[in-house]
Parts: structure tokens; sequence; C-alpha cells
């Protein structure tokens, strides 16, 4: 079992790179190096602030893009190209196993491509900052809930993918990912309004992804620290919400004819 | 050569003497399942959902009821649309049945283990592009529970049974449909299947292409290996099948040794003479006639080859030959299926 999903992450991670899906590290870097000596002539105070802000928001960016680009088509161009019908049809390989390597591919892709920018942009903070601190830790765990957005985003991605076409999925992934990222506003103003509205609104701001409780850049941009339990509550958030997605895609492509 | 008459003949008298299954036109008797059947279809149905709220329903396949014995190379036939691909799909669990049920291998669909033994090629293949073929066949090896040295060796060994060793190390997305089509049966074949389903394996493929697919089927099915495949290549599964099963608009339309299949079918006799007096007597007859000059070829039904002999010695037209025109496949097939699907397989 764990063999076959490895195998077809692997594959799936292989057709990323293949596809040259980590040409956009190229991108990334003339963006970070361009900042920084545009920056550097700023005092290093808000220089430090921009770069960080500037950089992380470019991995998270850069990262989902990725996920919903080649997440809608997981499933979706598998079927469309026929691709899977010799993997399911003539392997010992159940349709959760499929999507779990699947799923397990792309994100593989997005950690290794995040981790490379990780490294140019902890260079860039370095040369700006004449060197790194202890302080500077803070923004490993940034991109902790970077990748932890990944994790969430990939697997709503592969959900659409398992039923809709990959321009649905597209603008299903996209609206899903932008409600999140407001879902404390939308808990707010739930809390201030009144009878079956409020019932309704507190359900959808739950329902939706909290991308915000992910997002933290400003916070380690202005040196706060961040709390370790949310480290804690965000990984367990994570696990149990895109576990639950993982689950509706299974549920639904296991009941799927492949036609 | 010789040999694989020779084969198909044993193969075909064996299979007459077991009294191969029922279906519509069944031939033979009823078969004792002594030996272990390699799929085993029994009333299976299956409907599409079709219209914008998705509440009509087309047929797809239509109670079928079948029998594919181990070891036997299996044709399917039908026209495009018939419900082949659709049969292949339900035995292989990439759609749901509506009803009945079916065994591979002695095993009931959804049994996952037992696709170890079963090697599957889709109608126009299309594969990881991304991939060399080598790549490709070692990633279907490894899924197919094949570890350590054997993944290379298998996948090479594949590659040169079908004649792609040179291109080996090429991306998919370099290849002909020709080469996609061998990288096809070869990821088919890798994991040393018993079973292997074809589905319009010939299709895309040139006369030389098709004659090595057909060469291959033949190998493997030496080697103790039940082929099924699908076709509408109607001289493929001739030269090819023990047995054949017809399908037209989702229903069977027979199914048998092709010999005892077209043992049924009235034969025809060509004559040839001199003389065109006879014409209008044969052509009365029911005859098809065609003059060449003085020679005049008739075409009829056996049964009329004695009046339309008088008729020649009563005209004193001179006897040329009188040879019998074996019916084909194409023959049973346009006798049992739909006008349509006459009008494509003419075309």
């Amino acid at each position: 079992m764990i063999g076959r999903i490895a195998t077809i992450a692997h594959n799936t991670f292989r057709e990323a790179v293949r596809d040259r899906v980590l040409y956009n590290l190229i991108v990334f870097a003339l963006l970070i190096v361009g900042a920084s000596i545009l920056f550097g002539q700023i005092s290093l105070e808000i220089n430090r602030i921009v770069l960080i802000n500037l950089g992380l928001t470019a991995i998270s960016l850069f990262g989902i893009v990725i996920a919903v680009l080649i997440g809608i088509g997981l499933v979706s161009k598998e079927i469309e190209k026929r691709t899977l019908y010799t993997v399911l049809a003539a392997r010992p390989v159940h349709r959760w196993e499929f999507l779990a390597g699947k799923f397990l591919g792309l994100v593989m892709t997005l950690v290794v491509n995040a981790l490379l920018m990780s490294i140019g942009f902890f260079a860039a903070v370095a040369y700006v900052s004449k060197g790194l601190h202890p302080a500077d830790l803070q923004l490993a765990v940034a991109i902790y809930f970077i990748l932890l957005q990944f994790v969430l985003i990939t697997a709503l991605a592969l959900l659409f993918s398992t039923f809709s076409t990959p321009v649905f999925s597209s603008i299903f992934a996209f609206a899903i990912f932008a409600v999140g990222t407001f879902a404390e506003d939308l808990r707010g103003f739930a809390s201030m309004a009144q009878g079956v509205t409020s019932w309704l609104m507190t359900g959808a701001a739950y329902l939706v992804p909290n991308f915000a409780a992910l997002n933290v850049i400003s916070q380690v941009a202005h040196d706060e620290a961040v709390d370790p339990r949310l480290i804690l509550l965000n990984t367990l958030y994570v696990t149990v919400y895109a576990g639950a997605v993982l689950t509706a895609s299974v549920w639904i492509f296991g009941r799927r004819n492949l036609k | 050569m010789a040999s694989f008459f020779a084969h198909r003949e044993v193969r075909g008298i064996w299979s007459y003497l077991h009294g191969y299954e029922s279906g519509p036109l069944c031939l033979g008797y009823n078969f004792q399942h002594e030996h272990m059947a390699a799929i085993e279809i029994q009333e299976l149905e299956k409907y599409y959902q079709t219209g914008f709220f998705r509440n009509q329903r087309k047929l797809g396949l239509k109670s079928l009821t079948l029998t594919v014995e181990e070891g036997e190379v299996f044709g399917y036939l039908g026209p495009n649309g018939a419900g082949k691909t659709t049969t292949i799909k339900l035995l292989l669990g990439l759609v749901f049945p509506d009803g009945g049920t079916a065994r591979i291998l002695g095993r009931p669909l959804g049994d996952i283990e037992v696709k170890r033994e079963i090697g599957f090629l889709p109608e126009q293949p299309y594969f990881y592009d991304h991939l060399t073929a080598l790549e490709l066949l070692q990633y279907y090896a490894r899924l197919s529970g094949i570890g350590g040295r054997d993944v290379r060796q298998r996948s090479e060994r594949a590659l040169a049974r079908v004649g792609m060793s040179e291109y080996a190390r090429l991306q998919l997305r370099k290849f002909s449909k020709g080469m996609l089509q061998r990288v096809g049966i070869a990821q088919a074949i890798v994991h040393d299947p018993r079973l292997v389903i074809l589905d319009e394996p010939m299709s895309g493929l040139d006369p030389i292409g098709r004659r090595e697919v057909r060469d291959l089927i033949q190998e493997l099915n030496e080697e103790g290996k039940t082929i099924f495949f699908s076709t509408h290549i109607l001289s493929d599964a001739e030269t090819l099948c023990d047995r054949v099963a017809v399908v037209d608009r989702g229903e069977l339309k027979g199914v048998g040794v092709v010999a005892d299949l077209l043992r049924d079918m009235s034969g025809d006799v060509e004559i040839a003479w001199r003389g065109p007096q006879a014409i209008a007597a044969l052509s009365a007859l029911g005859a098809r006639c065609h003059a060449t000059g003085e020679v005049v070829r008739a075409r009829l039904p056996e049964r009329l080859q004695d009046a339309a002999l008088e008729a020649l010695r009563e005209r004193q037209c001179r006897l040329i030959s009188v040879t019998p025109v074996r019916a084909t496949l194409e023959d049973f097939f346009l006798q049992h299926v739909s006008a349509e699907a006459k009008a494509e397989v003419q075309a």
C-alpha cells in the first residue's frame, strides 16, 4: 500500500518537475534579489520589514497558484487523458491510494519549491540584516504556516478535481482561498448579525478554511513572536480539515463512473 | 503459420466438445465447469444517465451473460458504440454495474488483488508523456507489486518483446500513435498477467503493425495466457479467435466458435459458365449474375445449386466451375447487427 502510494506520489512530483513548474523559482530569485538591492537604499528597519513581507507573500502566492493550477487537474486531467485507466483498471491500486499518491506528490512538489525559495529568502534577509539572528526563527514558523496553507489548498483543489472541470475547479479553489483569507472578518460579521443571518454566517465562517489564522507574515515582519500554542492549533486544524476534505474526495471519487 | 492454424483447430475442437455456454445463438452443449473460467459474466447491465438534469437513461449494456475460458483467445466484436468498452470497463471496475455480477479468474468484481493477474490495453492509449518508455514500464511494474531488480529487467523484456528497446529512453511525447500502441501492449504484459484484456488493439496501426500485434497475441496465448480483445475489425477476429461474441447496441447477438457460427450461416456457391442465354433463368432463381465477355458468374444460395445447374443444362450452357463461397465473420456480423452498424462496416 505505502509502496503504491509512494510510486504515484513520485510520479506526480516528477511530472511537475519535468513540466518546468519549478521555473517559478527563477522569477522568485529575481524578485528577491531586486528587492534586496532596491530596498538596500532605505533605512535598515524598513528595508527588513518590506523584504520579509514581500518574500513571504511571494512564497505563499507562488505556492498557492501552483497548488491550484496543478491540483485542479490531478484527477480530471487523468480522466480526460485516460492515463488513470491503466493504473486503476489493471493494477492492484485502490482509488483512495491513487488520490493519496496524487495529493502527496503535489504537496511534495510545493514543499520542495517553498524550501528552495526559503533558502533564497533567508539569504536575502541575512544580506539586509547583516546576518541571521535567533529571532529570525519566527520566519521559519511563518514558512511552516505557509506550507500548511499549501496542504489545505491542495486538498481542496483535489476535491474539486474529483467531480468538476478544471475551469470550475480553479474558480472554486481561488474563491475559497479568497474567502478563507478573510475568515476572521467573516466570524466578526457573524457575531454582529442577529437571528437566522447570524446562524448562517457563523456556519459559513466556520465551514470555509481559516487561511487568516495561517498568515502571520505581518506579525513576524515586525519581529512579534508567534504563540507556540498557535503552531499546535494550526497543525491540528489543518490535519483535521484536510483529512475531512480528502475523505470527501475519496467518497466522491470512489463512486464515480470513469467513462 | 501452419502451427498456428493447427493450434486454433485444436482449441476449436476442444471448445466444441466441451460445449461452450449460452447466449442467444449459443452452439454446442451445456458446459460443466471443470475448469476455472477466466471471465464469467451473469446478466451484467449498465445504463448511463444523460441529459442536462441527468434524468434520461441510455442503455450501455443489456443483461450480458458470457463466459471466457482460461487459455482461449476470445474476440468481442461490435460496431462503435455497441457496448464493448462499457463491458471492459465494468469488468475492470472503472464503471459500476446497475445489475448482474461477474467474476474474473474466480474473483468477484471489485476484488483489487485479482488485478495483479490482469493486463489491460485501453482503446487509443495515452500515457504520461513526461516519462520515457522505460520509466513508464517501471512505474507500472512497481504498481503491480514487482520490486527490486525485477522492475528493470521485466520492463526491458516487455519493451524488447514489442520491438521498442531502441526507444526505451525516449520520452513518450515524441512517440507516434503506433509506437504508443506498442508501449501500451508492453505495459499490459510487463507483470506477466494470466488474463490480457485488449480494447481495439489494432486500431491506429498500419498493416505491418497489425500483423505484429496479431503475432504477439498468438504468442501470448501459446504461453497459456487468456486473451480477451474487442475489435470492430472482423478479419482480425476471424484469424485469431477461438471464439467470438457479437454485441450491438448493448445487446449480445451471438457467441460461439467462429467455425460453428459460420456453419449456421446459409452458404453460397458461385457458378461460372459460358453462354449468356441462362442469365435470365438464374436471375429468376435469385442469383446475382455478372457477365465478362462470354463468361458469366452467378452467386446464389447453396440450396438452389441443383436448380441452377439444371437450368444451365436445359439451355446447353458450358459449365466452367461450381465453387462454394465460404461465409465470413463479416457475413455473420451483417446478418445480426443493426442497419447503422452494417453501414459502418460496409463503409
